[in-house]
């Protein structure tokens, strides 16, 4: 009996290969499908309901389009927003949209639907994670169908970006409810399916308004163990993975022709948030000694394998407004030690919570080393992203120390926030940030924004530790994937397989 | 007075499995020992820049990706590990021996039943899956995985010195006990207990390995020993991505491991030779 059953199941699964083969791949044609490996699994699907990077990893671009959008250089295009007029005191925009958009679901994307979006947005039960992208908009009207007339309270210089975050994509009145588990989008792919714990499928939009993808079927797998990820890109389980999870790995993955390493820029600061409403991180002094016990270079090789670009505060160093302030925090542990006696501070434990990702469980086993040399110990707990959401992020604020690495373009305004888990509340911070939304002068928004990198700086805040670096790899012969992450998204929209 | 006991020396120092399991499980212990004194270097300092060194004279089991020498880091999860085995056994043989006598004392009735039932129990449950459970519960850490793997030890012993001590309560001498009017306590431990050592050595070596394999894993699995404690588990998770380019990081704590449960093994079957008289008898 035994000695039937492998040949049978052989055949058996020989057979289902074929099917599928000819379902999915037409012959002698390029290959259209694509496996794009991701390290965290969404949440939700809804980008306007939830901050997590990983929705719009999977929906942005791909499912949701927003009036405007981020190029794959940070640039701001037009989306569903063809054009736009500006008036001459900054606070009328006057959007003209594509017409002919339709949602998934068939319906006509009309002003109509911007107007819901928004509204949507900003109503008391939103759960839109970026309430403040729509901060300045004081009246949203249809004039007609494919234009939208929007009014800020105040001039805004960055509205344009704000609009084309993930969380300003603009959704549908029939849909939007669902949107979590079954998102109904403007956008080139449709979603097919989402197995949990596994992936989510997508499949070209046959009807798109724009120029359609060249890809037909997309799936996005969920690989969070960077050992189970390098096995799934060395036997070629998935095609791209475009954070890849295992730095050490990707001289390997380079080596290889098979592969292409991308290495580019992220918008990921990575920082040890210290808890500022804690005894003693409320000492800026204490601050500033541990700011200097960190030596960012060994922990970008240590962690990193040489990936990383240390910052000296919150912003992206490509981006030209940025402030080298790395000396100001600079390794001098002598420093350190003398500002803790200073501070008179001996004998200090504090907690460390390290989340999943690589740059933060052996970034804080590097960190937690370096802190012990100026004599602060640390204990280190290990926690799940959704333990870390509940216990440091949000509810509990229950840590000294923590590291993560903020993925948000253009986030420095999260200094200015009430209750954030920084903890940092300062007056004058605050005074930048609103100065800066006034502010539609290129040299004057230059200079404030100088003047916020300043201010966090000085306050030692955080830990200001490096730019996370964009480690992808794929498959050799893909063309058209992100090389920088201006924002968190995996826009397959120009991706395709060369011959 | 020569007899038995030069018999027992005797069949141990003959015995390969016993000798070599000794050695090895001697070896490791002394290591651990060592290692609360000294280790080559400290395994807190990191070095960064000499990472991933391969075999040499200053490092001789090279360095791993943080810089620090594998020899002190195999040195000190030496000690983690046999410390995390050596306190989870002892839970085993702190509860479950005495439940298991009073078991047996009280065989036949609603506490024996009471007793084996509830062992049974947790006898019913995968155990590394219910040590992940408890350390996920109540956060990971060597203290919850010791526990975690003492409460899976506990109805190993409670059945072993509940088999052993039922077969001894029908014997002439504990007979002889019970008439010259002691309680059941009494003969438990003073007639009852000795002449089951035997066996509960013997278990206990093959629970002591068991025990350093369960570390390993929890480790591996980041619920064990956290960071900077080093533990071979997590060094073996730690080396996976880079076993290409650095398998001496995977191979060194995976022999370590390797050896040490081998060793154990080893002497748990040599032991169990020497004791028994009649696997003794057949081997001469």
């Amino acid at each position: 009996m035994n000695m039937y059953a492998k040949p049978l199941a052989l055949v058996g699964a020989l057979a289902t290969a074929m099917v599928l083969a000819g379902a999915t791949l037409p012959a002698f044609a390029a290959k259209t499908n694509l496996t794009v490996g991701m390290v965290l699994e969404p949440p939700n699907l809804d980008p306007t309901g939830g901050a997590a990077a990983a929705i719009d990893e999977v929906v942005y671009a791909n499912v949701f389009e927003g009036l405007t959008r981020f190029g794959s250089d940070g640039a701001i295009l037009p989306a569903l927003a063809w054009s736009w007029d500006i008036s001459e005191d900054g606070l009328v925009y006057t959007f003209n949209l594509a017409p002919g958009v339709k949602f998934h679901d068939g319906t006509d994307m009309t002003a109509d639907d911007v107007v819901f979006s928004f509204e949507r947005a900003v109503a008391e039960d939103s759960t839109n994670a970026q309430k403040a992208l729509f901060a300045d908009i004081a009246t949203v009207e249809a004039v007609n169908d494919t234009t939208v007339r929007i009014t800020l309270s105040k001039p805004n210089g960055n509205f344009l970006f704000n609009m084309a975050w993930g969380d300003a994509v603009i959704v549908a009145p029939e849909s939007a409810a669902d949107n979590a588990t079954n998102p109904i989008g403007t956008g080139p792919f449709v979603f097919v399916n989402w197995a949990q714990g596994d992936n989510v499928a997508l499949a070209r939009n046959p009807d798109y308004w724009g120029e359609p993808a060249k890809l037909e079927n997309v799936v996005f797998k969920f690989i969070s163990d960077p050992t189970a990820a390098f096995s799934a890109m060395m036997a070629e389980d998935v095609d791209a993975f475009p954070n890849f999870p295992a730095p050490e790995t990707l001289p390997q993955l380079d080596a290889d022709p098979r592969f292409n390493v991308i290495v580019g820029t992220t918008e990921g600061e990575t920082i040890l948030t210290m808890n500022n409403r804690r005894e003693p991180l409320n000492n800026i002094k204490v601050r500033q000694a541990i700011a200097h016990a960190i030596n960012r270079q060994a922990i970008i090789d240590g962690a990193m394998f040489g990936f990383g670009e240390p910052i000296g505060t919150h912003f992206n160093p490509t981006n030209i407004d940025y402030v080298d302030l790395t000396a100001q925090s600079n390794y001098d542990p002598e420093k350190s030690k003398a500002l803790l006696a200073e501070a008179g501070i001996t004998d200090l434990t504090l907690s460390l919570k390290l989340p999943p990702p690589t740059y933060a469980r052996r970034g804080g086993e590097i960190i937690a080393a370096q802190l012990r040399a100026v004599g602060i110990n640390t204990e280190i707990t290990n926690v799940e992203w959704s333990d870390w959401v509940n216990s440091v992020f949000l509810n509990d604020r229950d840590f000294d120390l923590t590291i993560v690495s903020h993925t948000e373009p253009f986030d420095i305004g999260i200094y200015g926030r009430d209750d954030y888990y920084f903890g940092y509340d300062n007056a004058e911070f605050k005074q930048i940030m609103a100065d800066l939304n006034n502010a539609t002068d290129p040299a004057e928004r230059s200079k404030l924004l100088g003047d916020a990198q300043r201010r966090i700086a000085d306050d030692y805040v955080v830990a200001f530790l490096f730019q996370l670096a964009k480690t992808g790899v794929a498959n050799s012969k893909l063309v058209g994937l992100w090389e920088n992450s201006p924002t968190q998204a995996n826009d397959l929209t120009g991706v395709y397989w060369q011959e | 007075m020569s007899g038995p006991d030069t018999s027992l020396w005797f069949a141990a120092r003959t015995s390969r499995s016993f000798v070599l399991g000794a050695t090895l499980t001697g070896f490791f212990a002394a290591v651990a020992l060592v290692s609360l004194f000294w280790t080559p270097y400290d395994v807190t300092v990191l070095d960064i820049a000499g990472k991933l060194q391969g075999f040499s004279p200053a490092h001789p089991l090279g360095t791993d990706h943080l810089g620090r020498d594998m020899v002190a880091m195999v040195m000190v999860g030496a000690q983690t590990s046999i410390a995390v085995a050596f306190v989870a056994v002892g839970i085993g043989v702190g509860f479950g021996v005495p439940l298991g006598l009073m078991a047996a004392a009280n065989r036949r009735t609603l506490f024996d039943e009471i007793i084996m039932r509830a062992n049974d129990l947790i006898f019913a449950f995968p155990a590394l899956l219910i040590a992940i459970m408890i350390t996920a519960i109540f956060g990971p850490g060597a203290i919850n995985a010791i526990i975690a793997i003492g409460i899976f030890n506990i109805p190993v012993f409670a059945r072993l010195a509940r088999g052993g001590a039922l077969s001894l309560w029908t014997r002439d001498f504990v007979m002889a006990a019970r008439v010259a009017g002691k309680n059941k306590a009494k003969i438990s431990f003073e007639h009852i207990l000795p002449n089951i050592t035997n066996l509960l050595i013997v278990q206990g070596t093959i629970q002591f390995s068991l025990g350093i394999l369960a570390e390993a894993a929890l480790s591996y699995l980041g619920l064990g020993a956290q960071p900077p404690l080093p533990s071979w588990g997590r060094m073996l998770a730690d080396a996976q991505t880079m076993i290409s380019f650095a398998p001496h990081m995977a191979l060194v704590p995976g022999l370590a491991i390797v050896f040490t449960v081998l060793g154990l093994n080893l002497m748990g079957d040599g032991l169990r030779d020497i004791f028994d008289p009649r696997l003794r008898r057949s081997r001469q």
